[in-house]
């Protein structure tokens, strides 16, 4: 099917912007498969239905809209999590300000080096996962970052890893396009934490992909940076096995165009699977968009699946939600949850939900809210009768708002240092 | 201590006159109670006096210690030393009550240039005064006022009145839910906090939790109004006789 001519005239034009990266054998034919898969859907456009209420065109345009560098005034997210950290700045591999990569039951290659060799075990993930996800939903941003990118990392867990591995995305200049590319195996019975934080980029195209083995447990927590102009387009694929476990939680705070893709794919009986993100914007502080685009297949009997989504939105940030749930026939006892939350600050901020559910199996318990509100004024008012100013008051309400979201971090430390930060940037905004 | 004079107060959102006149003035270290039949504009006064959105004063004033009351936002007025243990407390889903009664502390102290109080002392001070008022830990760590049954949440608010010490005190039925053994908890706990500097107003609708607490002087409101003031001896009229006759007698 041919494309439209604006549709391929736009592709075509970003595709000549990039140079075509070099790799060994395994690398370049996955990139070129992409390469076929992009050239075939074509760029997202703004009349795509998936892209209704997120105009992709500052993503897909080849000149990169710049964003200052965001200062961190404090040490950085996870510092006092004990981590083995790998660090990206402007989206490549730093090894001087990395930790040493081996750990026990832990095998962590830089994709830039496993790249250039013929043959690796990655070949059956790279862009195999992202591959899967394209149906029964074009995702033409991910096919682009596998087409093209250099740099990531690529894990293979055979063990429960000591500590959890981060991976922290410096950015440095001003305007550049980063795209990174991870990929972890979590072979069976194995057990890995993955934190992410930093921004990366003025653009960032950042793809992740994940297969569990049965049995075996990922976990997944990132911030994504707080630079205002920063735009962001990242996917998140996995694949889960029998008895697995995956639970992924994202905070944004800040940036002007986010979109979280989550694409997850339960193919073996009695898997868990957890996509909570919660994000906050503040129009007064630059644009705020931020999109969380979530899909999850249910492929096997007995899976747990839920998806914990909170926004709170002030002076015309716009949040949005598109969170499916597809029950395959034969997945019986499916247990699937989804609930997308927004707290409306003031009148100028918009929040736009499209919660979805497709069942082809009849023993399933699916459930799915999404609402949107302002502040409880009752609420408000009591906190203030005690003698707590409105912006105070106002904060506390918009913490435990998001709670529920933050809840679904399992690692008490990794959660506690989360809840922390949040409350940090909010009292510093308060000033 | 405080001295509300010819208050008319309506509804912002609709032309409903609630208080039409309400005279009032309490001292330092008394206990006035108010009595008055359902809907009369009890809970409509304290709400006025401590700040609350949705009305709009037509006339007259409230100061607390010559401070005028009404241009001060809710938390200035907590601030400088007005509390309202409320009819319905609210709820608050994900707000911890120890965090909530540690920030309400910190900030009156800020907002009067005292110094914060540290986490170490702030947890022996909540802690004994939950005691006192056997209020058990686990309902600290809770949201809130969430899940509290109608009593908890009334000795939540007497708990909160122990440990911000404020100087005015308005208990908007603190009575009501409570059974025998916690309305003299809760007495005790306005009891202890009884001195020289410090004022009571106390509405209810019986008797009863004024044998627990004396006030000084009661008050029938009636159609948005003080009609009658007196002794206690007023509140045992109303026990007996109920308010047709102090109604006929004012009309
Ligand atoms: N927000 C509101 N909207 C509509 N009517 C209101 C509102 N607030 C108060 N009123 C009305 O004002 C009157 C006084 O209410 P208020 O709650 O002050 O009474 P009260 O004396 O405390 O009664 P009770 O003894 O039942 O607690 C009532 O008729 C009530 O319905
Ligand atoms: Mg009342």
């Amino acid at each position: 099917m041919a494309l439209p001519q604006q549709k391929q005239d736009a592709t075509e034009a970003r595709i000549a912007a990039i140079a075509k990266p070099a790799g060994g054998v395994w690398l370049t034919e996955a990139r070129n498969a992409a390469l076929s898969r992009l050239r075939a859907m074509g760029l997202p456009h703004a009349r795509d239905e998936y892209w209704k209420y997120t105009r992709p065109a500052t993503l897909v345009q080849p000149d990169v809209p710049p964003a200052a560098v965001f200062e961190l005034y404090e040490s950085a997210v996870f510092h006092e999590i004990d981590r083995l950290q790998i660090v990206f700045v402007d989206g490549v591999f730093d090894p001087d300000a990395s930790d040493d990569l081996a750990m026990a039951g832990v095998e962590i290659e830089p994709l830039a080096q496993a790249g250039a060799a013929d043959i690796h075990w990655a070949r059956e993930l790279y862009g195999v996962l992202e591959a899967n996800g394209q149906s029964p939903v074009e995702r033409p941003l991910a096919a682009l970052n596998t087409a093209f990118a250099e740099n990531g990392v690529l894990i293979r867990v055979t063990g429960r890893a000591e500590k959890p591995v981060n991976l922290s995305y410096v950015q440095k200049t001003e305007n550049l396009d980063v795209t990174i590319h991870n990929v972890v195996k979590v072979e069976e019975g194995a057990d890995l934490t993955l934190l992410e934080n930093g921004p990366a980029a003025s653009r960032l195209n950042k793809v992740l992909e994940v297969e569990v083995a049965d049995g075996a447990a990922f976990h997944h927590v990132r911030t994504q940076g707080r630079a205002h102009e920063r735009r962001a387009a990242t996917h998140m694929f996995a694949r889960l096995g029998k008895e697995s476990t995956f639970k992924s939680f994202t905070l944004t705070v800040n940036g002007a165009l986010t979109r979280n893709e989550a694409v997850v794919e339960m193919t073996g009986d009695d898997a868990v699977a957890h996509v909570a993100g919660a994000a906050l914007g503040d129009g007064a502080t630059g644009d705020f968009h931020h999109d969380d685009t979530v899909f999850v297949t249910h492929d096997a009997v007995n899976c747990e699946s839920r998806q914990v989504f909170k926004k709170v939105l002030r002076n015309g940030a716009v949040g949005v939600f598109q969170g499916k749930i597809l029950v395959k026939d034969g997945a019986q006892k499916t247990d699937g949850y989804q609930i997308s939350q927004s707290l409306l600050l003031d009148d100028d901020s918009q929040f736009y939900a499209k919660p979805e559910l497709e069942i082809y199996a009849d023993d399933v318990a699916c459930s799915h809210g999404s609402t949107s509100g302002a502040i409880d004024d009752e609420g408000l008012f009591y906190l203030r009768s005690r003698g707590v100013p409105k912006d105070i008051a106002t904060d506390l309400m918009v913490v435990a708002f998001v709670a529920e979201a933050i809840d679904e971090i399992e690692d008490e430390a990794i959660a506690a240092d989360i809840l922390g930060r949040l409350e940090g940037w909010l009292e510093r905004r308060r000033g | 201590m405080l001295e509300i004079k010819n208050l008319h107060v309506k509804l912002e959102e609709e032309d409903k006159a609630i208080l039409n006149g309400v005279d009032l003035t309490v001292e330092a270290g008394k206990v006035h109670a108010i009595m008055g039949p359902n809907g009369s504009g009890k809970s409509t006064l304290s709400y006025v006096l401590s700040g609350r959105d949705g009305y709009e004063v037509t006339d007259g004033s409230a100061e607390m210690d010559g401070k005028d009351l009404l241009e001060l936002e809710p938390e200035e007025r907590a601030a400088a030393g007005l509390f309202l243990a409320f009819q319905y407390p609210v709820e608050i889903p994900g707000v911890g009550n120890m965090t909530f009664l540690r920030t309400a502390v910190n900030a009156q102290r800020k907002a009067r240039g005292e110094e914060e109080i540290s986490a170490a002392d702030f947890l022996k001070l909540i802690r004994e005064k939950a005691k006192t008022l056997k209020i058990d830990a686990d309902m600290l760590k809770r949201p809130v006022n969430v899940g509290f049954s109608g009593g908890e949440k009334k000795r939540n608010e007497i708990l909160q009145m122990a440990i911000l010490e404020p100087k005015m005190c308005i208990l908007d039925e603190t009575d009501s839910g409570l059974d025998v053994d916690a309305m003299k908890l809760v007495a005790e706990g306005v009891n202890a906090l009884r001195d020289a500097g410090r004022a009571f107003l106390v509405i209810t609708h019986y008797q009863r939790l004024l044998d627990h607490i004396q006030p000084d002087v009661v008050h029938i409101l009636a159609g948005g109004r003080i009609v009658k003031t007196g002794g206690p001896e007023l509140a045992l009229e109303v026990e007996n006789n109920g308010y047709a006759d102090i109604l006929s007698e004012v009309a």
